[in-house]
């Protein structure tokens, strides 16, 4: 029987890390993630699992080893956040291109400086365009659903792309909300054991990974890594379906709430789009026609289901967590694109918001979509909550 | 593309016409250095002279690229210019100028 607790994001994690039962952890422990790499540490100790657990002096190091033992064949997760993530970007090319899957929960907090600890998507938008699949949860329940389910889609032999499973720093990780948890037998039984191709540990088919690749074929791996992107859009919703199965929860790539009749729209990524769907209620009440699109999946861009969600909509308001100093913002830009590229010509509002772990109230949604309503559509970015 | 490497058949492959038939991820056959040609780089050449060899074997210790041939008994018998790539150190290393390095312009 499916068992349901007062736990956080964190935790929740590492629960689905003791039911996948990795064959090796390597981590370097930083907040807000720590209590994730924490509670493993226990169920290590406590010999719940019979994980390789490996200490390392450092996030880069601690990449590396997930890298090589994924190349190995070994079943690999590991968690970071900030700053940490930020000293494992030269690998994160390495672990895409080399097609190793690890399942890497990263808890979203700011990347300094200023040295701050709370949340923003500054440190996965870092990493956006190096060949990992990024999935945003809303909450913990998601959080923990989306870790078991990232192990079949990181080691799909079509795929076989590493994947962030990001939750919001603090506000997911550390707020304490009904979890339910699958039985261990199901989680078990779900994710099955790893059949590796490729791997360095078998001598009977010896394999070289770290191949010099000039410009004869340095363009033509990119491409092929593009091509596992593409294969991922195709195949995501089958491997979702599945686990709808097992769990009775399906996780679509874009979640649109009341989106299909409204005129105006918010889109929005992760625990934000819990404010913005109450007031998406309160407006419908008052006879408002608003909704919200949440984008789960960031990489790859689900850009043709995108479009049409928003198709024949009045105007919509992106809101992004992180910037593009001197640029677009890294949501707002994937909109504009998608939108572009279908020949809807909608006009579209960029709100930043939510930097270093600023509150978003739902009166700022409120105020999101009555500009939207007026008609009151600027080209320029917008600052949310920022002392003006 | 994400076939396992098949790294018997690899050397009959030939080259690439397609990003699909690159190996996925440039993750190819192991075990491969003994068939790369490394002398290919050389540009000064070690000339091994066989009466003023001692064969104490220092150049053979030394020899990053295992270029330095023995015979049956362990002796020092040659040098294999399929891996040398001239680096010098035996002609460094040798108590006995026994090796010398030439230009490859020498041999041409």
């Amino acid at each position: 029987m499916p068992r349901k607790e007062i736990t956080s994001g964190n935790w929740a994690f590492a629960e689905a890390m003791r039911q996948i039962n990795p064959d090796v952890v390597a981590a370097y422990p930083i907040t807000p993630s720590t209590d994730i790499i924490m509670k493993f540490a226990d169920f290590v100790s406590n010999g719940e699992v019979d994980t390789n657990f490996v200490t390392v002096e450092s996030e880069h190091s601690a990449i590396t080893a997930c890298v090589t033992a994924s190349a190995s064949g070994a079943r690999v997760m590991t968690a970071s956040s900030a700053n940490g993530v930020a000293l494992m970007h030269e690998i994160f090319p390495i672990a895409g291109c080399f097609r190793t899957p690890i399942v890497f929960g990263l808890v979203n907090r700011s990347v300094g400086a200023p040295i701050n600890i709370h949340c923003d998507h500054s440190d996965s938008m870092g990493q956006r365009d190096h060949g990992w699949i990024h999935l945003y949860s809303e909450d913990a329940q998601e959080a923990y659903d989306t870790a078991i389910m990232s192990v079949k889609l990181s080691e799909h032999s079509d795929i076989l792309t590493p994947v962030f499973v990001c939750q919001d720093g603090f506000i997911t990780s550390h707020g304490f909300e009904p979890v339910e948890y699958l039985d261990d037998d199901v989680v078990k039984k779900y994710v099955g054991e790893r059949e590796p191709i490729n791997s360095l540990l078998d001598t009977d088919n010896p394999v070289t990974y770290g191949s010099f690749a000039m410009s004869e074929y340095y363009f033509e791996i990119k491409r092929q890594q593009i091509e596992a992107h593409k294969k991922t859009l195709e195949l995501y919703d089958g491997i979702a379906r599945d686990f709808e199965k097992v769990s009775g929860r399906y996780y679509p790539m874009i979640d649109q709430y009341r989106t299909e009749d409204a005129d105006y729209v918010i889109v929005v990524m992760s625990s934000a789009s819990g404010a913005v769907k109450d007031v998406v209620d309160d407006m419908r009440d008052k006879g408002h026609k608003v909704g919200c699109l949440r984008v789960r999946m960031f990489r790859p861009f689900p850009t043709e289901a995108v479009a049409a969600a928003l198709k024949g909509k009045k105007a919509v308001a992106v809101l992004d967590r992180a910037l593009s100093i001197g640029g677009t913002a890294p949501l707002v830009a994937e909109i504009r694109s998608a939108l572009y590229n279908s020949g809807e010509m909608i006009p579209v509002n960029s709100c930043i918001y939510g930097l270093g772990g600023r509150d978003f109230f739902p009166k700022y949604a409120e105020e999101i979509f009555t500009d939207l309503e007026n008609g009151k559509i600027t080209p320029e970015e917008r600052y949310i909550g920022l002392l003006e | 593309m994400t076939d396992k490497v098949n790294w018997k058949e690899m050397k009959d492959v030939g080259k690439p016409k397609k990003w699909q038939d690159v190996p996925m991820g440039g993750i190819t056959y192991g075990c491969s250095a003994e068939n790369v040609e490394t002398g290919q780089w050389r540009s000064v050449r070690p000339v091994w002279d066989e009466e003023k060899c001692i064969s104490c074997m220092l150049c053979w210790v030394q020899c990053p690229d295992r270029s330095i041939k023995t015979d049956e008994n362990g002796k020092v018998s040659g040098i294999d210019y399929f891996y040398c790539k001239g680096c010098g150190i035996c002609a460094q290393v040798c108590p006995k100028d026994a090796i010398v390095m030439r230009p490859e312009s020498d041999f041409a």
